[in-house]
C-alpha cells in the first residue's frame, strides 16, 4: 500500500507540474506561427515514441553526481537528485510531457479565432484572453491533460526504473512493486495491487472519454 | 475615454496583397471615407469586404496604408504606426457574431467594460440592455437565446463600449425583414446620439435598399462605385457586381435605336431576332450593351398576353424547370435563354413541362443596363 500511496503522490505532482509548464508551450505551439515550430512539436512528442529506458538512462546520466543536474542540485540542496523522490518527479514531467501538451494544444486550436478576435476588439490583451476566453473554453482538453498525466505517471515502469530505483517509500512505486513480487513469487500480492492499478488506469480513461464526449458539460454546446 | 463623441471620419487607404497556392493571390487596394451615419459595402464574396474591416479593426495588418478615425492614426505604414486592436476603439460586429459561450448575455456585454469601476460598468449594461430591447435575457447563455436575440446582445456588447468606429459584417443575415428592419432602427437611435462611422458589410440588396445612406460597391479588391444606393446598384456598372445584387440574366444586346422622348431604347438580344425594350441609356444606335434582369422580375404565361403594360413580350420554350428550396428555376429558350423564378404553385397551376410553349413578359424598367 505504501507503494501504492508513493505513485498517488507522485502522479499527483507530475500531473499539477504539467499544467502550468503545459499551457505557456500550448499555447505558443497552438498559437504562434514560426518557422522552427516544428522542433519544438517534435521536441514535444519525443517522449511517445522514445523507449523508456532510453528517457531514463539519460535522465539518470543528467541527474548524477557528474551530470549538470545533479550538479546543479548538489549545488542547491546539498544532495544529490538521483534516486530521489524529485529526481523522480524530474524525469516523469519529461516522460508525460506530451500528455499534457497534446491535448492542452488540441483544445486551445479548436477554440474559434473569431471569438479570440471578438475579445481583442473588446479591449483585451492576450493574457486577459487566455484566462477569460480561451481557458474556460478549453476545461475539457485541460481536464485531459490533467488525467492523462496522471494516468500515465501512475503506471510508469521503464523512467522510474532507471533513475528511481528501488527504495522502499521513497521511490518504490506501484509498477516497480508489482514487478518485484512476481520475481519472488507473490502473485496473490501481485494481482491485489494490479487489480487496483487496472481499476484505477480504467476509471481514469473514462473520465477522459466522458469529458470530451461532452456526456457532461459545465455550459449547454453552442 | 471620451463621454462625448466628436464628429468622426473615418478614411482608410488599404493595400493588402493575400498569397494563395498557385495564381489564387488576391491583392485589397481600396480607399474609402465614411462619414458619421451608415456607410454600406457591397459586393460578392471575396470582394474584399471582411479584409477591409479586419484591417481597420486591427485584426489584419495591411501591407501598405493609412487608417484615420477623427484626428487618431490608428496604422500608418509610412510613419510605422500600428496601434494594436484592444486600443483601438473599434467595435465589430462578426457575421458568425462570435459571442462568448461561457458567458452569460449580461457578462458577454460587460466584456468590454473591465476597466471600469463596478457602479459605472452596471450602469451602462443596464442602459444598452434596455436599448437594445434584451434586459429580460442578461442571464441566458447565448446557446438559449434565439437569432435575432442574439444579434441584438452582439450589437450591445460592442456598442456599450463607445466605440469611435463600428463595423458590422453581415450581422442580420438570416432574419426576416422586418426583424432587421427592428433591429436597424434601434441602432439607428443609438447612433442618432453618438454620431459614429458605422461600416456596414453585405451582399444582400434588400438590406442595402433596408439602410441605404451610402453605398461603397467592392469587387476583387476594388471600389468599383460609391454613392446613393440607387446609383450603385440600379445602374450596375460591372457584371460581377449585377449577379451579386441578384441579376441572373445578363444578356448582350445591340441598340437599334433611341426614342429619347419615351426614355427608351430598342434593343436586339444577341444574335436572335429578339427585341426589347429597355431604358434608356448612355449608348448611340450599333453600340453593344448588356442588359440584366432579374429572374423574379419576368413573368411567365401560358397564353399570348394582351392588354398589358409591359412592352416587352416574347414567346419561346422550357427547357428545363429545376426546383430549389420553395422556388423553381425555369430556363426558357426564346432564341436567348431567360432564368425565370416561378413558384411550385404557379409550375402546378399552369402544368409547366420542360418543352411547353409560353410567353414571357418583362416590364421595360425592369431591364438594367450594365456598362
Amino acid at each position: 500500500m505504501e507503494a501504492l500511496w508513493l505513485s498517488m503522490k507522485l502522479a499527483a505532482c507530475v500531473a499539477a507540474i504539467l499544467l502550468v509548464i503545459g499551457m505557456p508551450v500550448a499555447y505558443l505551439l497552438a498559437y504562434s506561427n514560426w518557422r522552427g515550430k516544428f522542433l519544438l512539436e517534435s521536441l514535444v512528442a519525443l517522449p511517445l515514441v522514445l523507449p523508456p529506458t532510453v528517457l531514463g538512462f539519460y535522465a539518470l546520466v543528467a541527474m548524477g553526481p557528474r551530470g549538470p543536474l545533479g550538479k546543479l542540485w548538489i549545488a542547491l540542496f546539498g544532495h544529490g537528485l538521483a534516486f530521489t523522490f524529485s529526481g523522480l518527479i524530474l524525469a516523469s514531467v519529461l516522460y508525460s510531457f506530451p500528455f499534457a501538451v497534446q491535448p492542452l494544444v488540441a483544445s486551445f486550436e479548436g477554440v474559434d479565432r473569431r471569438l479570440l478576435d471578438a475579445s481583442a476588439v473588446l479591449g483585451a490583451g492576450s493574457s486577459r484572453t487566455f484566462c477569460r476566453v480561451i481557458l474556460p473554453l478549453s476545461l475539457p482538453g485541460v481536464v485531459t491533460a490533467a488525467v492523462l498525466s496522471f494516468a500515465h505517471t501512475l503506471g510508469e515502469f521503464g523512467v522510474v526504473l532507471m533513475v528511481g530505483g528501488n527504495l522502499a517509500g521513497v521511490t518504490r512505486t506501484v509498477s516497480i512493486d508489482i514487478y518485484d513480487r512476481v520475481q519472488s513469487l507473490e502473485y496473490g500480492e501481485a494481482n491485489r495491487m494490479a487489480l487496483v492499478l487496472l481499476a484505477i488506469s480504467f476509471s481514469v480513461l473514462c473520465v477522459v472519454y466522458a469529458v470530451n464526449r461532452r456526456v457532461w458539460t459545465p455550459w449547454p454546446a453552442k | 475615454m471620451a463621454g462625448e463623441v466628436k464628429a468622426t471620419i473615418l478614411t482608410a487607404r488599404i493595400r493588402k496583397e493575400r498569397r494563395g497556392a498557385g495564381a489564387s493571390s488576391f491583392i485589397l487596394d481600396v480607399s474609402i471615407e465614411a462619414s458619421p451615419g451608415i456607410t454600406i459595402l457591397f459586393g460578392p464574396s471575396g470582394a474584399g469586404k471582411s479584409t477591409l474591416l479586419d484591417s481597420v479593426a486591427g485584426l489584419a495588418r495591411p501591407d501598405e496604408g493609412r487608417i484615420v478615425a477623427g484626428s487618431d492614426v490608428l496604422f500608418d505604414s509610412g510613419r510605422g504606426i500600428d496601434v494594436p486592436a484592444p486600443k483601438r476603439r473599434t467595435a465589430y460586429v462578426f457575421q458568425t457574431l462570435a459571442l462568448f459561450p461561457h458567458l452569460s448575455a449580461e457578462e458577454n456585454v460587460s466584456y468590454g467594460l473591465m476597466d471600469l469601476q463596478e457602479e459605472e460598468r452596471r450602469k451602462r449594461v443596464e442602459a444598452i440592455l434596455k436599448a437594445f430591447r434584451v434586459e429580460k435575457l442578461r442571464r441566458q447563455r447565448p446557446g438559449e437565446i434565439s437569432g435575432g436575440e442574439k444579434q441584438r446582445i452582439a450589437l450591445a456588447r460592442s456598442l456599450v463600449t463607445e466605440p469611435r468606429v463600428l463595423l458590422l459584417d453581415e450581422p442580420l443575415t438570416g432574419l426576416d425583414a422586418e426583424l432587421k428592419a427592428a433591429i436597424v432602427d434601434d441602432l439607428r437611435a443609438w447612433n442618432a446620439a453618438k454620431g459614429i462611422p458605422i461600416l456596414y458589410v453585405t451582399h444582400s440588396r434588400e438590406e442595402v435598399d433596408a439602410l441605404g445612406e451610402r453605398v461603397i460597391a467592392l469587387d476583387n479588391g476594388r471600389v468599383v462605385s460609391a454613392g446613393a444606393p440607387m446609383d450603385v446598384l440600379d445602374a450596375p456598372r460591372r457584371k460581377k457586381l449585377a449577379q451579386a445584387a441578384g441579376f441572373e440574366n445578363i444578356l448582350s444586346a445591340t441598340v437599334l435605336d433611341l426614342r429619347e422622348a419615351d426614355g427608351v431604347m430598342r434593343v436586339r438580344l444577341g444574335e436572335s431576332a429578339c427585341e426589347i425594350e429597355v431604358p434608356l441609356g448612355y449608348a448611340a444606335a450599333g453600340n453593344r450593351v448588356q442588359v440584366a434582369v432579374r429572374a423574379g422580375d419576368i413573368l411567365l404565361a401560358t397564353e399570348r398576353p394582351h392588354g398589358l403594360s409591359a412592352r416587352n413580350v416574347m414567346d419561346g420554350r422550357i427547357i428545363s424547370l429545376e426546383q430549389r428550396g420553395t422556388m423553381v428555376i425555369a430556363r426558357v429558350d426564346c432564341e436567348v435563354i431567360f432564368v425565370v423564378h416561378v413558384t411550385p404553385g404557379a409550375v402546378r397551376a399552369l402544368e409547366l413541362t420542360a418543352g411547353r410553349r409560353v410567353w414571357l413578359v418583362l416590364k421595360t424598367h425592369s431591364c438594367h443596363l450594365v456598362e
